[in-house]
């Protein structure tokens, strides 16, 4: 195809959208109204997503080691530990460590427990997180199989119950997107497959005068683009102002730890990238299936 | 040069339109195809721009077999036959212009060429001044000869003429008749199916007539032939 052709498809792609007017305008309304609802979905189950993702990362093995164990076999043990497929981090931590921690987390009763420094009863630990969070449990599993293991301390009940419980939600999440995706892929080809329908004895026409089916196929496919990214407009602006005032004003506001939104920069901008994207492939994808239609003829 | 050899058509729906039809027409020859409605005169037609395959025969338009040639093939025929209907078939939502380049834009015609070209076809058919206009703006004797110069524009070997009068008054007709004599004469060859005895009867040319579905009658500087 010589370049000046790819001119033309482009300027009557243009030309197309001007000159079909109200027909235009429904087919960007469709793409605006489901890709408002896509991006906001989206935007929410990306930030639960990022929420579960945050509480499984604290999600941590300790391993309590043997009294009785030598420096040289608590070593052996943190190698053996890291050698299992799947560890992410082991930090040693010493029995003053524990302590200090343990008497920090109980706050002013803790102070009691600090008499204890003279004579520390804990046991020297390893800290464990997993590569995976998911996989937590098989290797707590592992761990308790070594030598000088004392115990293995992972809140086991609770662990599995919150994976149970996030992905269920993922599922969920994944199944809804997907489900809404394909109502909008249907909504708007079949809007703009009105726009082409009105147009069929146009592209017979164009046949009998010698077009070949890409000649007439290529304005086409700029014309959908055009409608996908003209109805991407407003969401992105919608969901990015909206977005922006939910960041301001609940970020850091809750109590739990784990409720803290995608920061704004750059998450807006991958989402304006995602329903840009998704709104030229609905655009092009719904013109090119009705042209095909009709280039049989 | 167009070739038909026993040539048979019988639609899907079981309605057998022609039915052994032999036929040689020249380069540069200027054919009416005459005969009552339903004899198969526009599937004859149909079958030289390739809208139909014959069921059974082969048709061979300049020197290229078309019950052999592959979909892909077809509109690179189509720019060798220049079609005109009854109903014009203009691009409705293209000016007058845009309708005409359009045909040289399908063959990535340079700017500069489809410009001149479409100009010098314009004022062929005498609508230079109607540039601008969209189809629905101009009376059908215009539109007819919008149709013709988008035809003639790429320089087709064969104009086909389906009925190009049956919709228009006596004068605009004479002056349509007038446009594809002109184009004969420049050495193209014209095919034209119709139903007007006037015509036939005062320019006279070679007159095929066909009647349920063979070829009855193939005269030079025939008449019409028919009563209505």
């Amino acid at each position: 195809m010589k370049f000046r052709t790819i001119q033309r498809h482009v300027r009557e792609g243009f030309k197309n959208i001007i000159r079909n007017g109200w027909m235009s305008v429904a087919s960007i309304g469709a793409v605006t109204v489901t890709l408002i609802l896509v991006g906001a979905f989206v935007a929410i189950m990306l930030n639960i997503n990022q929420m579960a993702n945050k509480v499984e990362e604290d999600v941590e093995i300790k391993v309590l080691i043997d009294l009785t164990a030598e420096d040289k076999e608590v070593t052996e043990l943190g190698e053996d530990i890291e050698a299992i497929p799947g560890v992410g981090t082991v930090n040693f931590s010493t029995k003053d460590d524990e302590l200090k921690e343990l008497v920090n987390s109980m706050g002013e009763q803790g102070e009691a427990w600090a008499l204890y420094e003279q004579d520390n009863p804990l046991n020297h630990a390893y800290v464990i997180k997993a590569a995976d969070p998911q996989q937590t449990e098989v290797i707590a599993e592992e761990i308790e199989t070594f030598d000088h293991v004392h115990k293995v301390v992972y809140g086991q009940e609770v662990v599995s119950n919150l994976f149970k419980f996030n992905n269920y939600a993922r599922t969920i999440g994944l199944g809804l997107i997907i489900g809404l995706v394909l109502t909008a892929v249907f909504l708007i080809s079949n809007t703009i497959k009105l726009t082409i329908m009105a147009r069929s004895t146009e592209i017979g026409v164009m046949k009998l005068v010698g077009a070949t089916n890409g000649f007439i196929r290529w304005p086409f496919f700029i014309e959908g683009l055009l409608l996908g990214i003209l109805g991407a407009i407003v969401p992105v602006g919608l969901i990015a102002t909206a977005y922006y005032y939910v960041v301001n004003n609940f970020s850091g506001k809750t109590t739990f730890y784990f409720v803290e939104l995608l920061p704004f920069n750059p998450f807006i901008w991958q989402l304006t990238a995602i329903i840009i994207i998704f709104g030229a492939f609905i655009g092009v994808w719904g013109s090119i299936m009705s042209v095909r239609k009709f280039l049989k003829v | 040069m167009i070739i038909m050899k026993d040539v048979h058509k019988t639609y899907t729906t079981g309605v057998t339109a022609l039915n052994g039809v032999n036929i040689e027409i020249d380069r540069g020859e200027f054919v009416y195809i005459v005969g009552p409605s339903g004899a198969g005169k526009s599937t004859f037609i149909r079958l030289i721009y390739r809208e139909e395959i014959p069921s059974k025969g082969d048709i061979t338009i300049q020197g290229i077999e078309t019950n052999k040639m592959k979909d892909r093939a077809v509109p690179f025929l189509r720019r060798k036959v220049g079609v005109i209907f009854q109903d014009f078939k203009l691009l409705p939502r293209l000016t007058v212009y845009e309708n005409v380049a359009f045909a040289l834009e399908v063959i990535e015609e340079e700017p500069e060429r489809i410009r001149e070209r479409v100009m010098e076809v314009l004022e062929l058919v005498g609508l230079k001044n109607k540039v601008r206009s969209f189809p629905q703006e101009l009376s059908g004797g215009e539109q007819q000869r919008v149709s013709i110069a988008r035809a003639i524009a790429n320089n087709p070997d064969i104009i086909i003429a389906d009925e190009p009068t049956g919709n228009l008054d006596p004068d605009t007709s004479w002056s349509i008749m007038r446009i594809l004599e002109e184009i004969n004469i420049r050495g193209t060859t014209v095919i034209m199916a119709t139903h007007s005895k006037e015509i036939v009867n005062t320019i006279k040319k070679r007159v095929i007539a066909i009647e349920n579905g063979i070829i009855v009658r193939d005269e030079h500087q025939g008449d019409y032939g028919y009563e209505i």
